[in-house]
C-alpha cells in the first residue's frame, strides 16, 4: 500500500457513474437491444428483403430528406426568432416567447389536424395555394410543413441563451475596426453561435425523424409519395409482422445514429477551431 | 489629430449623463478623463468614438464635424475595459481583423497584413503569442493584444475605456508605465478613462476632472493637484480633511474652536469649507490650546515612512474623521498615544465658499 491515498475533490464519482450507467442501460440501451434482437429473428436475406423494398426505401428518402430540410429551415428562422427575442424589445415579446414552446406542448395529433385543416384544398390557406398549383396537404411539402412546425422550439431555445450571453462590446469592437454589419455577423457573431446552432439543428432533426402524430394527418400516406418511415413500422405492426417492423426500426436507428454522430463531429470540429476546446 | 466636443448633452431616461460638455483635446496628447463612477466619463468617450449618439452638441475630429458619422467611418481605435477580444480567433487573427474587413480595393495583401501584425505584436512585445487564443492569455496580455488590434487600422485617435480597470494592482502599474512609453513613441492623440486618480496623474499629459455630467477642471497633473479649482477636485485627488466653518475676521470658526488661517477674500460671516491634506495638519498635544480643532486620536499606524494618525473630531467637528501624516520623529517627540485628545492645526488651508454641492469630499 502506498503511504498517501489519492483522492478526488469532487466526491461521489463511482456512485454517480454507476447510477448513470445503470439508468442509461435500463432506459435507453435495453429497448434498443430488444429491437436488434427481435430483428435478428429474420435471416439475412429476409432482413435485406424487408428493408430494401422499394416502398420502404422511398420512405427513408422522404423521412430523412424532409427532416434535414426542416431542420435547416428551422436553423435559419429559429436563429432569426432568437435574435429578435434577445436583441429587441417590442410589445407582446413575452407572449411571443411563450408561443415558441407551444409546438412542444401541443399533442402532435392536434398539430397534425390543425395543419391539415389549414392546408387542405378547402382550408384557409390551401384554397389560395391550390389554384397556384401548390399542393401542400397529402404531399411531401405537407410533411415538411409539419416537421418545421414541431422542430421550431429546438433551435430557438438552444441559440437564445448563447445570444443573450454574447457581449455587445464584441460587435462594438468590430464596428470600431471598420467592419460592416454583415461582416460583423459573419465573422464575429456566427462563429460564436455556430455550436449552439448545430445542437439546435441536431435536436430538430432528431425530433423530425421520429415524428409520427402530426405528419400522418397532413401527409395523406400515399405509397411511394408521402409515406414516412415510422408509418411503415406501424403498418407492419398492424399486420403482426413484428420482425419486419423491427428490421426497419434498426435501419432508422443506425441512420439516425450515424447522422447525429456526424453533426456531433461537426460540432467538435467548430469548437476546436474556435479555441473553446483548449 | 485634434478632437473637440461642443456642448454635448446626453441623457438616459431621467439621468443626465453629460450636461453641456465642451472640451478641446490637442493633437498628440494623452488625456485622462477622471471622475467617480457615473460622472459621465465613459459616456463622453463613447460619444467621441461614435458608439453612443449625443442628444445635442457636436464632435469635431480634425476640425470636421463627425457627429453624424458611424463609428466605422471615424477611424478611432477603441480599447475596452474587458478587452472584447474575439475569442474564436487566435491572437494573430484578432490583430489582423481590422485590415481583413477593409473593402477589397483597400485591403492590403495577406503578406502585408502578416508583416503589419508582426510589427504590432513586436510593439506590444507579445510576438510569441501569435498562435494562442485569448482564453490562454493573462489579463495584461489580453489588453496589450486589444491595443495592438486597435492600432492595426492606423486610427487617427486612440480611445481607452478604463483599460487597466480589470487588472490587478501590480500588472496595472506596469501597464500604465508601458502605455506612457508607447504614447511617447507613437504620439497618437489618446484619451483614456479612469476612476483611479493616481493612474490619471501618473500617465496623462492633461487631466480632465468630471463630476455629475460636467467638467470640473482641466489641467496638467500638477495643476489639478496643486491648484484644485473646486472642492470636488480637491476631495477627489488624494486624501483630504475638511472643516465646515464661518469666517470671523482673520479667523475661521469651527463650532467653538478657532483656526487662525484667515481667508482673505471672504467676508466675515460667510459659510466656508476648508480643506487640508493629511501632511498639512499639525497636532498640538495641549488639548486646551487657544487655536486648533479638538480631536481624539483613535489609531496610530506606524508602518511605512510616515506615521498615519487617525482622529475623531470633538466639539464643533463631532462625527468627522481626520487623517494626519507625521514623521516618526514627530510622533516620538509629541509622545502621542491612542485615546489622547489633541488639537488639529493646519499649516495650509484651501478655503472654498460653501454650497450644497459638497458631498464627495469625505
Amino acid at each position: 500500500m502506498s503511504a498517501s491515498r489519492t483522492f478526488r475533490v469532487l466526491p461521489g464519482f463511482h456512485l454517480t457513474l454507476g447510477y448513470t450507467l445503470a439508468y442509461l442501460s435500463l432506459i435507453v440501451l435495453l429497448p434498443l437491444a430488444a429491437v436488434f434482437l427481435k430483428s435478428a429473428s429474420l435471416s439475412a436475406a429476409e432482413f435485406w428483403h424487408v428493408i430494401s423494398a422499394p416502398r420502404v426505401v422511398a420512405t427513408y428518402r422522404l423521412s430523412f430528406g424532409v427532416s434535414l430540410a426542416a431542420a435547416a429551415i428551422n436553423a435559419v428562422f429559429g436563429l432569426m426568432l432568437a435574435w429578435s427575442l434577445v436583441r429587441y424589445s417590442f410589445p407582446g415579446k413575452r407572449f411571443v416567447d411563450a408561443l415558441i414552446d407551444l409546438p412542444f406542448a401541443l399533442p402532435t395529433a392536434v398539430a397534425g389536424i390543425a395543419l391539415t385543416a389549414l392546408y387542405a384544398k378547402n382550408g384557409w390557406i390551401g384554397q389560395y395555394l391550390e389554384p397556384q398549383g401548390i399542393q401542400v396537404a397529402f404531399k411531401p411539402l405537407g410533411v415538411l410543413v409539419a416537421l418545421v412546425f414541431i422542430g421550431l422550439p429546438f433551435v430557438v431555445r438552444t441559440v437564445q441563451p448563447v445570444l443573450e450571453d454574447l457581449d455587445t462590446e464584441l460587435e462594438e469592437a468590430a464596428a470600431s475596426l471598420g467592419a460592416q454589419r454583415w461582416q460583423i455577423f459573419r465573422h464575429v457573431i456566427l462563429p460564436v453561435l455556430l455550436p449552439a446552432l448545430l445542437t439546435g439543428f441536431a435536436l430538430a432533426f432528431a425530433r423530425a425523424v421520429g415524428e409520427y402524430g402530426s405528419v400522418i394527418f397532413i401527409a395523406g400516406n400515399i405509397p411511394m409519395v408521402s409515406e414516412i418511415t415510422p408509418l411503415m413500422i406501424i403498418t407492419k405492426l398492424e399486420q403482426y409482422d413484428y420482425a419486419g417492423a423491427t428490421a426497419i426500426a434498426v435501419v432508422m436507428l443506425v441512420l439516425s445514429f450515424l447522422l447525429l454522430l456526424l453533426i456531433n463531429g461537426l460540432q467538435a470540429w467548430t469548437a476546436k477551431r474556435t479555441g473553446r476546446d483548449r | 489629430m485634434s478632437i473637440q466636443v461642443r456642448n454635448i448633452r446626453k441623457t438616459f431616461g431621467n439621468f443626465v449623463a453629460l450636461n453641456d460638455v465642451s472640451l478641446d483635446f490637442p493633437t498628440g496628447e494623452l488625456v485622462a478623463l477622471l471622475g467617480p463612477s457615473g460622472c459621465g466619463k465613459t459616456t463622453l468617450l463613447r460619444v467621441i468614438a461614435g458608439l453612443e449618439q449625443a442628444d445635442a452638441g457636436q464632435v469635431l475630429l480634425d476640425g470636421a464635424d463627425a457627429s453624424g458619422t458611424h463609428v466605422r467611418e471615424r477611424q478611432v481605435g477603441f480599447v475596452f475595459q474587458h478587452y472584447a477580444l474575439f475569442r474564436h480567433m487566435n491572437v494573430f487573427d484578432n490583430v489582423a481583423f481590422g485590415m481583413r474587413m477593409k473593402p477589397r480595393d483597400q485591403r492590403p495583401s495577406e503578406k502585408a497584413i502578416r508583416a503589419k501584425v508582426e510589427e504590432l505584436l513586436a510593439l506590444v512585445q507579445l510576438e510569441w503569442l501569435a498562435d494562442r487564443f485569448p482564453a490562454q492569455l493573462s489579463g495584461g496580455q489580453r489588453q496589450r493584444i486589444a491595443l495592438a488590434r486597435a492600432l492595426a487600422v492606423e486610427p487617427r485617435v486612440l480611445l481607452l475605456d478604463e483599460p487597466f480597470g480589470a487588472l490587478d494592482a501590480k500588472v496595472r502599474k506596469e501597464l500604465r508605465r508601458w502605455l506612457r512609453k508607447l504614447h511617447d513613441e507613437l504620439h497618437i492623440t489618446s484619451i483614456f478613462v479612469t476612476h483611479d486618480q493616481e493612474e490619471a496623474l501618473e500617465v496623462a499629459d492633461r487631466v480632465v476632472l468630471m463630476d455629475r455630467g460636467h467638467v470640473e477642471q482641466i489641467g496638467t497633473p500638477e495643476e489639478v493637484y496643486r491648484q484644485p479649482a473646486t472642492p470636488f477636485v480637491y476631495g477627489f485627488l488624494g486624501s483630504v480633511n475638511f472643516f465646515h466653518g464661518r469666517v470671523d475676521g482673520s479667523n475661521l470658526r469651527v463650532g467653538e474652536d478657532v483656526l487662525p488661517h484667515a481667508p482673505q477674500d471672504f467676508d466675515t460671516g460667510s459659510e466656508v469649507i476648508a480643506f487640508a491634506r493629511p501632511h498639512e495638519l499639525d497636532l498640538v498635544p495641549d488639548a486646551h490650546a487657544d487655536t486648533g480643532v479638538a480631536a481624539r486620536i483613535t489609531r496610530i499606524l506606524a508602518f511605512g515612512v510616515t506615521v498615519r494618525v487617525e482622529l475623531d473630531g470633538l466639539n464643533g467637528a463631532t462625527g468627522q474623521h481626520f487623517e494626519v501624516e507625521l514623521t516618526q520623529q514627530c510622533v516620538t517627540e509629541l509622545a502621542l498615544a491612542e485615546g489622547q485628545t489633541v488639537r488639529l492645526l493646519p499649516s495650509r488651508l484651501k478655503v472654498f465658499q460653501r454650497n450644497d454641492a459638497i458631498g464627495a469630499s469625505a
